[in-house]
């Protein structure tokens, strides 16, 4: 008989498959994993508490930073906070924007999460494609914010900057474009035989477990619960558009891959009808007040990012500055299972299961 | 083991010192400010607001500074705040001086709206006689903050009766914030009229000495006609905005209670039926907050209320969205937000804690999720959960010293 001695191994921070600087201490037993703790924190910078010394515009390029593959995401839940809570009526033109900078800013989230997916599972050549597509995506955001990824986009009211000439054009040239790919990304990877091996089956949890985990986003609907927050409690524009939510019954690290690609096919759906009802002309900023004062009280709101529920909750007391200011972050929720799905597997499945997440450590370290 | 104690017993002295200087810094702070506030240029902001904030604020007396200062480098720096009091009271008692002789025009100007532009031209002259031109740049700032204080006021009581009364709502908020942006304007235009008016009794009391005056007047006289003008329509517009909006504003929140009314008097009559009627400290609809049920928990409650929000049929709160604690300096707050997948309806759970020992239940045993959460609050605030299986410093780690979200945070740092 075998006898085997259990080991510790560490892996990362530094370690190109945690997506970041993300430790996760591992014990195993021969191949087996006994026990993973993750030790988080190396990306921490307290946002939270310097946003307590900062007007409300200012915290904007701080949210750039949490979530740094989806930085429109994390813009606009701090802007519909104050939005909220100040009762302000955003500007139709500004709203498009918004929605079709967010749904550009999904598909290059998610188009990340596909090819370093792949990549964290050994093949190289999807994360090139994924990048070619995912830079265009850049180059368009950029001409419109002067930023390829911290964006610092919107406003309190509305956005920075208006759509450039053409720029509306180069979006809807986009979509079919986008179309032709993915049907590509599925031709090149979702039949392949290894990579089925590889996912099928691995990581699985039940909705029960998802929910009571507090997971949220893709990782929350691979399981069945057909929930995201653009269709059930629909903010900005959203309640216009006619898209889908993709689900699966499945809960294994497969669904959740697929998943993500169906999430950009739904995210094409909604930017062909926003560039389509786009209006011609109009105020893109509300009329604010020159400084922000959130009105004394608190508010809690929450929207649906690639990663999840990104939430933003700001108490406060009536000055220009937030007296608390808490992002609920989609990662760091999201990676509270991530101990119990190790548990007993073996260890090569370790990361497509931590790849599945799809973490991003800017936003799980806040 | 004792470099492990020494290495304690310094950080421990370096906690302390840094505390010390800080209550110095404070203590300087205090003494700095209330003084220096006044001494400010006079903006549109009203002065009389920012000088009621001070000592509410500041209630740490100065002679603590000292006292509790054994650092040296903490001595200086009370020393050099000290310095830049005293320069900023001086700077104070210049602005008085020059106060005292606009005296004559600004105590009469309680209702600047009323006013016509003939009264301020016959106030003007008498500052302008007596005094020199500084003191009457001085007295025309002076009178001009004065007036957007007094019109910021009306405009708050035309406002704000109706607010009083118990209406939060934003569309409240919104005829006070638009009120209040026409009085400003309307008091800038006043203040502007003034100014102008000032500008032609001065010009006029030249006119014998100086021919080139005559032309100076007639421009005078035209910019005061037209600033009269826009005063007016402003005073129209603030009456009406103030008026108007404030009185549709109650009737209308009235009529119209929250959607989510009926989903709170749900959860309240559920609750008491079955855990009795002493089980909450408040509950209300947050108009702030998209109008999310809010359920204020006793302390002793809040664990069991959780567990009944969860396992009761009617409520089903299955997903714990978000847990997060607050520093309200007078005491810690826990802010839940539940959401039930089964009723599609959303709650937030409050409880307040005692800030000097945060101690709580955890709700990790209830909904795993908030095992992380618990750990950053605990992180972050020094909020001990218990009941918590696994309570740690989540990102700083096990030797960060101090609670950085807490509001009388310092920093500490070896190297310093």
């Amino acid at each position: 008989m075998i006898r085997t001695e259990e080991m510790i191994l560490n892996v990362g921070p530094q370690h190109p498959s945690t997506h970041g600087v993300f430790r996760l201490v591992v014990k195993i037993d021969g191949e087996i994993i006994v026990e993973a703790t993750p030790v988080i924190g190396y990306l921490h910078r307290g946002t939270e508490k310097i946003a307590e010394n900062l007007q409300y515009t200012q915290i904007i390029p701080y949210t750039d930073r949490m979530d740094y593959l989806s930085s429109m995401t994390n813009n606009y839940v701090l802007c519909h906070a104050v939005e909220t809570m100040m009762g302000i009526e955003v500007p139709e033109r500004a709203d498009f924007l918004r929605v079709i900078a967010m749904e550009l800013n999904r598909i290059a989230s998610h188009l990340v999460a596909w090819g370093t997916y792949i990549l964290d599972l050994g093949a190289t050549s999807p994360f090139i494609y994924a990048f070619r597509d995912r830079e265009m995506i850049i180059n368009m955001l950029n001409e419109l914010t002067g930023a390829r990824l911290t964006f610092n986009y919107m406003r309190v009211g509305g956005v920075k900057w208006d759509a450039p000439e053409g720029w509306i054009e180069k979006v809807r040239d986009f979509v079919p474009y986008m179309r032709g790919q993915l049907a590509g990304f599925h031709d090149l990877v979702s039949g392949n035989e290894i990579f089925l091996d590889r996912v099928k089956g691995v990581g699985k949890y039940t909705k029960e477990e998802a929910i009571q985990y507090s997971l949220s986003g893709p990782n929350l609907r691979s399981t069945g619960v057909k929930w995201d927050l653009r269709k059930d409690e629909p903010y900005s524009i959203y309640d216009r558009f006619d898209f889908d939510v993709p689900t699966s019954e499945d809960g294994d690290c497969l669904a959740r891959y697929h998943l993500r690609l169906a999430e950009i096919a739904e995210s094409l759906k909604i930017l062909e009808q926003a560039v389509e009802q786009f209006p011609a002309e109009g105020a893109i900023l509300a009329k604010v007040p020159k400084i922000i004062k959130a009105p004394k009280g608190e508010a809690f709101v929450r929207i649906e990012s690639p990663r999840g529920e990104i939430g933003c909750y700001i108490a406060s007391d009536g000055k220009k500055e937030p007296y608390r200011l808490k992002f609920r972050r989609p990662s760091f929720y999201n990676l509270q299972i991530l101990p119990k799905l190790l548990k007993g597997e073996n260890i090569a499945n370790m990361i497509a299961i931590l790849g599945a997440v799809d973490i991003v450590l800017g936003e799980v370290d806040g | 083991m004792s470099g492990e104690k020494d290495l304690e017993q310094l950080k421990k002295e370096a906690v302390a010192k840094a505390k010390a200087a800080a209550a110095a810094k404070r203590a300087a702070k205090a003494a700095g400010e209330a003084p220096s506030k006044p001494a400010e240029p006079a903006k549109d902001e009203a002065p009389a607001s920012a000088a009621s904030e001070t000592p509410v604020e500041k209630t740490v007396p100065p002679t603590e500074a000292p006292a509790t200062a054994p650092a040296n480098d903490a001595d200086d720096l009370a020393k050099k705040k000290a310095a830049a009091v005293a320069k900023a009271k001086a700077a104070a008692a210049a602005k008085r001086k020059a106060m005292e002789l606009a005296g004559a025009t600004a105590p009469s100007e309680s209702s600047p709206a009323e006013e016509t532009v003939g009264a301020g031209a016959n106030e003007a002259p008498a500052a302008s006689s007596d005094a020199d031109d500084l003191a009457k740049k001085k007295a025309a700032a002076v009178a001009k903050a004065k007036a957007a204080a007094a019109a910021k006021r009306k405009a708050m009581e035309l406002g704000g009766t109706p607010e009083a009364a118990g209406d939060d709502a934003p569309s409240g908020d919104d005829a006070k914030a638009k009120a209040a942006a026409a009085a400003k304007a309307k008091a800038v235009a006043a203040a502007k009229a003034k100014a102008a008016a000032a500008a032609k009794a001065k010009a006029a009391g030249m006119a014998d000495a100086d021919a080139a005056a005559g032309g100076d007047d007639e421009k005078a006289k035209a910019i005061a006609a037209a600033k009269a003008k826009a005063k007016a329509a402003a005073a129209a517009k603030a009456k009406a905005a103030a008026g108007g909006k404030a009185e549709t504003a109650a009737p209308a929140a009235e009529e119209k209670p929250s959607v989510n009314q009926p989903f709170l008097d749900k959860y309240l009559k559920v609750i008491e039926e079955n855990m009795g009627s002493d089980v909450l400290e408040d509950s209300y609809i947050n108009k702030l907050s998209k109008d999310v049920p809010t359920l204020v928990a006793k302390r002793e409650t809040y664990f069991k209320l959780a567990q009944f929000l969860k396992y009761n049929e009617l409520l089903g709160f299955d997903y714990l969205s978000e847990l997060h604690g607050s520093d309200f300096e007078t005491h810690m707050e826990i802010y839940v937000h539940l959401f039930s997948y089964k009723n599609r309806q959303s709650v937030a759970l409050k409880v307040k804690i005692d800030r000097d020992e945060p101690i709580i239940e955890s709700l990790q045993p209830l909904w795993a999720g908030a095992e992380w959460p618990e750990c950053e609050a605990y992180d972050l605030l020094g909020i001990k959960f218990t009941g918590h299986p696994d309570l740690r410093r989540i990102l700083l780690g096990e030797d960060w010293v101090g609670y950085p979200l807490r509001k009388d945070y310092e920093p500490y740092d070896v190297e310093v």
